[in-house]
């Protein structure tokens, strides 16, 4: 997937900051979105035609600004304007704006392109433009399959969010999670996968036996998860292009909540016996297992930090669930979570420096970030019962699951898939086919 | 004067109708549960005449109350005369904890019905373990009630 995708040609990206003008502070929320119009990419008429009989689009131009509308507007920090506002056609738009007709709607940013079909190939040119300024400030083309389309657009919204931000865009990303079905006391779990913004969802397991707590390789299209295959719980490895799966170790027993390393090459996981639960890794290369816990307490819910020199996990050896963090070599642990409340699921962010966890206290459950020495704890979220968050790949983002309380008779029950930003503003449903839990998000696809 | 005194009784049946109810209300959603954990039999299936298949626990814990360590020897008892059968030990928890942790503590609670039964001589070799966290509940009620049904250990035979 990732090799079909070639970047053709930078047409000129300007030196960073210099031209800066427009610049959306990331750090307050979203406060006050920032206007901008993407303009509905042009296309002629023959290129038109070719893409509709290949996706099935009356205009994949408009779909792709559409695309990027979307995401940019789902962010929380910049607010789309309305396309029926818009004076120039976007054929012309693209060639040289009218500045004071895109400042008289107020957009401050503006998004053109240019959709073509060349030798059986989608091609698609956008710019950026600072309208105050009356200037370009990025363009670039992208030549890829026509199937790839959406991605286009995904690849678009990471550029302009990372122009006009100064941080990594995470559009061009997708989400593995249990999608569910049924009557809550038979719940049917099966793995599926979509892109962040719900297209193109897949179900990777047909639902015969439990799935649980799916998870990326940062590195590659692997995923670890728990299955109750053969009811025998056990971490599985599954390679989503080919399909193939196999079981992780050879562990006498439950293995369960399983994550990557950094770097993709071990798996980390707990492996529960005789009533204790301790953290153990396996590399995925020569198969060795190492255990990197031994106390009579259950130890579980491990996650490397990024640079993959400390572990951060959950244990109850205090008497509660608490936050811990230890060397990846299990040794030097240290209880980092002293707030009231019990803690859990303790995430490490990609950028290294918060830890995002779920915080149950006096029957309300949080989503919250702490720093990695437990300090400046900050509850995004409260509800009924939520859990499992899981960061965007530039730590702005996370996307957890939140479950609703049932009625008398026990009906009315749902868990879906909701994010938020790491400011506490912007939250928001991810909408799926099914109701959903445990979701993860991959790396970028392209960088 | 005498509306007033109509009044007044009125209020004062009606007072007395609301304590009542209340009491009854509660009565209902407490009746099972002695602290926190399940009594009743309701939700129970039984593995052969008297030998109950289930025992249940208080939030967060594994410990075996008194009539659990009953339930349990009666099974071990039941196992004994019927040396073939073996069993699994399936452990549960309720919705109000994470998942993973849950798992662990499903897998706890069905190692101390495991070692109970083995104090009264049963072979571990006749019985397994497996836990669902909370995946499995028997009530979907999201009451004190209905979690503490679902904090339990099941025996269920294996063969």
């Amino acid at each position: 997937m990732k090799k079909k995708f070639i970047i053709l040609f930078l047409i000129l990206i300007f030196p960073l900051k210099v031209f800066a003008l427009i610049e959306v502070d990331i750090t307050r929320g979203n406060l006050n979105p920032l206007p901008l119009a993407v303009s509905p990419l042009a296309i002629d008429e023959q290129s038109r035609n070719e893409f509709k009989k290949i996706i099935k689009k009356e205009n994949i131009g408009s779909e792709i600004s559409s695309i990027v509308e979307n995401n940019l507007k789902t962010s929380g920090l910049f607010n789309p304007l309305n396309k029926d506002a818009f004076l120039q056609a976007p054929e012309i738009a693209n060639l040289k704006p009218r500045f004071e007709d895109w400042s008289l709607i107020k957009a401050q940013a503006l998004i053109t392109g240019k959709v073509t079909f060349i030798d059986e190939k989608l091609r698609v040119e956008f710019r950026l433009w600072d309208v105050l300024a009356a200037k370009e400030i990025m363009a670039l083309a992208f030549t890829t399959v026509p199937n790839n389309w959406r991605r286009v657009g995904h690849i678009i919204s990471d550029k302009v969010y990372e122009r006009l931000t100064g941080e990594k865009g995470y559009f061009d990303t997708r989400i593995i999670y249990v999608a569910e079905e049924g009557p809550k006391t038979q719940r049917k779990k099966r793995l599926a996968i979509m892109d962040q913004d719900g297209a193109n969802n897949k179900f990777l397991t047909l639902g015969n036996e439990l799935v649980l707590t799916p998870r990326f390789n940062p590195t590659s299209q692997m995923v670890t998860y728990l299955s109750y295959f053969k009811n025998l719980p056990r971490v599985y490895l599954l390679d989503i292009e080919t399909g193939t799966q196999e079981v992780v170790g050879d562990f006498p027993g439950m293995t369960f909540a399983p994550r990557f390393s950094p770097d993709g090459k071990k798996i980390i996981m707990s492996f529960a016996k005789d009533g204790k639960s301790d953290i153990y890794t396996m590399d995925l290369e020569n198969r060795i297992v190492d255990r990197i816990t031994n106390h009579p307490s259950i130890d579980t819910s491990p996650s490397y930090s990024p640079n993959g020199k400390f572990i951060a996990f959950n244990s109850d050896r205090s008497g509660y669930q608490q936050i811990y963090i230890m060397k990846s070599d299990g040794s030097d642990v240290k209880r980092i979570s002293f707030g009231n409340g019990i803690y859990g699921t303790p995430v490490w962010s990609p950028r290294g420096d918060l830890i995002a966890f779920t915080k149950l206290h006096k029957g309300k459950f949080y989503i919250g970030v702490m720093r990695t020495d437990g300090k400046g704890e900050r509850l995004l979220t409260e509800n009924y019962y939520q859990e499992a968050p899981s960061w965007s790949p530039n730590g702005r983002v996370l996307i957890f699951y939140r479950e609703t309380k049932t009625n008398s008779d026990g009906e009315g029950f749902s868990a879906k898939l909701w994010s938020i930003d790491l400011t506490g503003y912007n939250e928001r449903l991810v909408t799926t086919l099914t109701d959903a839990s445990d979701p993860s998000w991959s790396s970028l696809l392209s960088n | 004067m005498r509306l007033n005194k109509i009044l007044n009784n009125t209020l004062l049946v009606f007072a007395a109708c609301l304590v009542l109810s209340a009491c009854a209300t509660k009565k209902v959603s407490t009746g099972q549960m002695q602290g926190d954990v399940y009594t009743g039999t309701d939700t129970v299936e039984y593995l052969a005449d008297g030998v109950a298949d289930r025992v249940f626990f208080a939030t967060n814990e594994t410990v075996l109350t008194t009539a659990s360590r009953e339930t349990l020897r009666a099974q071990a008892a039941w196992m004994r005369k019927n040396s073939k059968i073996n069993v699994v030990l399936e452990g549960h928890a309720d919705e109000r904890g994470t998942r993973e942790y849950n798992l662990a503590l499903g897998e706890r609670r069905a190692n101390a019905a495991k070692d109970y039964l083995m104090t009264y001589g049963i072979s571990s070799d006749r019985i397994s373990v497996l836990s669902y966290g909370k995946e499995r509940p028997v009530d979907a009620g999201s009451n004190p009630l209905a979690w503490s049904k679902n904090r339990r250990s099941v025996t269920v035979k294996a063969n």
